[in-house]
């Protein structure tokens, strides 16, 4: 039994492997995201310095001593693309950690439980859908002051309930089906079909919503520091955008490389989550 | 059970959850203002004072009770249509927030009728044309349109037709210099409404034009659509009689739910542009702490959503009776 279960777990995570590697979408995703990790994780050494430092004199163009220009303070904005590649690194991995587990607590929750806390449970979720939810966040972090985790966490807070609502929805799918009522006859406890029959299934789809949650986080963050409120202390490509609105005139590479940073971003993000939805097993 | 009281039941049950979640947010702003950091008797009183006066002060605007019966007072007030006085403009609330109404409807239309525009226009023609250089343009573009953030694709846009063609004005509502009216005044108006709108309008259009071109391919394979494809009708005529109609259901649940959102999800756009709407205002609250507006606007604006919400359910459920009410 033992084995048997876990041969079809080790089988049914490689041939999703398999299938969810040939996509497309899933590729091309991979590769902007993984870019975007390397960018991040070697910023500190190809741009030492601290990218709040003034390194030339003000918004000049691009040149070979400043690739991307500077701004109007003389900042190096390559610097500030590389450090925000590391700050949006974190809100992504972190707002997608934290937004899937809520979602998958929640959900999973009010799929085990079903009767009145599944009830309860769903009506929370569609309650915090129904808010404005960005205004939420835009109010509590102007309201509590803009730390990176206090934002991250809002944003998180705000952003599971899609999760959720997906995550109940494939557990109950697979609880009903054959091969968990034979485990069940067989004698398996709850938490081990959980684990062993429905969590394994339910990978891909999980997968493609914190992709898409992590994308989400990255352009959440980088709205509230447009917008003036984010983390003072952290370079932002929000923040580059921020100051970039008022030089459009003077200095189109303030806005261009930032922009273009955080697009091809979320972009990898949104692909990789479409990729890994239409690639996920159909009868699941 | 009847239809119709089915659907009765069904807006009973809607009404009475949008009232919840109106409730519901209404404490949950208010909760949130309470626990922050800061003493708005400073705003109101303003710096310098000694304790007594303060206190004084605090007595005159009920702030010396505790946070639950200054909620039942406020309630109240708001039950009778007393939204509260505005710190930052000196007046009602009702009336700044109804100033500032106007603006973002017309930027908010304009933009649900270009994003309408293009993404259906664009899933129409990949349907009538099947080519497959258009379809992967037309993903490709929709994929950028929907991740890129629109306080970006506004500076592009400005950089591109307001500083090196200099055709369209860069922000604001209208021409300042100039005191214009009749349709002049309209001309100027619609003539500054074009950049923001088209920037607000693109991640909704990426959107539809996903789900109308899925939808029109779902119903090119139904027995109808090969029924007629069988007569002889041209593939024009059959899209745009046949399978354009039941593709716009769909469109109208997005467009629906996003004109409820577009109250508060216009900011950004508001913000970049300068233009004087309802996100722009809450914006500005929230970084001046002028509490009673924040209070309102939130009423407001989960008001809208859940308003939208229920039409767009109704709507969708009459332009297509499969869909029941639930």
């Amino acid at each position: 039994m033992q084995v048997a279960a876990a041969t079809r777990t080790g089988l049914l995570a490689t041939s999703a492997f398999r299938r969810t590697s040939g996509s497309m979408s899933v590729r091309a995703g991979g590769i902007v995201v993984g870019a975007l990790v390397l960018v991040a994780l070697a910023a500190p050494l190809v741009a030492p310095a601290d990218p709040f430092r003034i390194a030339g004199d003000a918004l000049t163009p691009p040149s070979t001593a400043h690739p991307f220009g500077t701004d109007d303070l003389g900042r190096d904005v390559l610097a500030g693309v590389l450090h925000g590649a590391l700050n949006s690194l974190k809100v992504g991995l972190a707002g997608a950690l934290s937004a899937a587990l809520f979602g998958i607590g929640i959900g999973g929750l009010a799929a085990m439980c079903g009767g009145l806390a599944d009830d309860l449970l769903m009506r929370v979720t569609e309650f915090v859908q129904a808010m404005p939810r960005f205004f939420l966040v835009v109010t509590i972090v102007s309201l509590f002051g803009g730390h990176l985790w206090l934002i991250v966490l809002v944003i998180a807070l705000t952003a599971w309930p899609d999760t959720a609502r997906v995550f109940r929805a494939q557990v109950q799918s697979i609880l009903g089906r054959d091969f968990v009522v034979a485990a069940r006859a067989a004698g398996c406890s709850e938490r081990r079909i959980l684990w062993r029959h429905v969590l394994p299934l339910t990978i891909a789809v999980v997968g493609a919503h914190a992709s898409y949650q992590a994308g989400n986080a990255i352009l959440s963050e980088a709205a509230l520091s447009f917008l003036g409120l984010g983390d003072p202390t952290v370079m932002s490509w929000g923040t580059l955008l921020g100051s970039a609105q008022f030089m459009v005139r003077e200095g189109w590479w303030v806005s261009l490389f930032p922009g273009i940073a955080i697009t091809l971003t979320v972009l990898g993000c949104n692909l990789l989550a479409d990729g890994l939805v239409t690639e996920s097993p159909e009868d699941v | 059970m009847t239809h119709a009281t089915s659907a009765a039941r069904w807006l009973m049950r809607r009404a009475l959850f949008a009232v919840l979640v109106v409730a519901g947010v209404t404490t949950l702003t208010f909760v949130l203002i309470h626990l922050a950091p800061g003493d708005p008797i400073y705003l109101l009183a303003g710096d310098g004072g000694n304790a007594s006066y303060y206190d004084s002060m605090r007595a005159k605007y009920g702030l010396d009770r505790t946070i639950a019966e200054q909620f039942v007072r406020y309630v109240r007030a708001v039950l009778s249509g007393d939204f509260g006085y505005s710190f930052m403009y000196q007046q009602p609330v009702i009336g700044v927030v109804l100033e500032h109404l106007p603006a973002t409807m017309l930027l908010g239309g304009t933009s649900l009728l270009f994003s309408v525009i293009l993404g259906f226009g664009a899933a129409v023609l990949c349907a009538i044309w099947r080519s497959r250089w258009l379809d992967a343009a037309v993903r490709g573009v929709s994929s950028v349109a929907y991740s890129a953030p629109v306080y970006w694709t506004g500076q592009v846009f400005i950089l591109i037709a307001a500083v090196k063609l200099g055709v369209l004005p860069s922000g604001g509502m209208s021409t300042a210099r100039e005191s214009l009216e009749g349709i002049a005044y309209v001309v100027d108006l619609l003539w500054h409404v074009l950049l923001p709108a088209f920037t607000l309008s693109l991640p909704l259009a990426a959107v539809i034009v996903r789900v109308s071109r899925a939808s029109m391919m779902e119903t090119l394979g139904e027995p109808h659509v090969r029924a007629a494809v069988a007569r002889g009708l041209g593939r024009s005529r059959l899209i745009l009689r046949h399978v354009a109609w039941n593709a716009s259901i769909p469109v109208v649940a997005l467009v629906g739910q996003h004109a409820g959102q577009l109250l508060a999800g216009a900011a950004l756009t508001e913000a970049l542009f300068g233009w004087p709407g309802v996100g722009h205002l809450v914006l500005h609250a929230g970084a001046h702490r002028d509490y009673p507006l924040v209070t309102a606007a939130f009423i407001f604006i989960s008001a809208s959503v859940v308003f939208f919400n229920v039409v767009t359910d109704a709507a969708t459920s009459w332009l297509d009776p499969r869909i029941r009410l639930t």
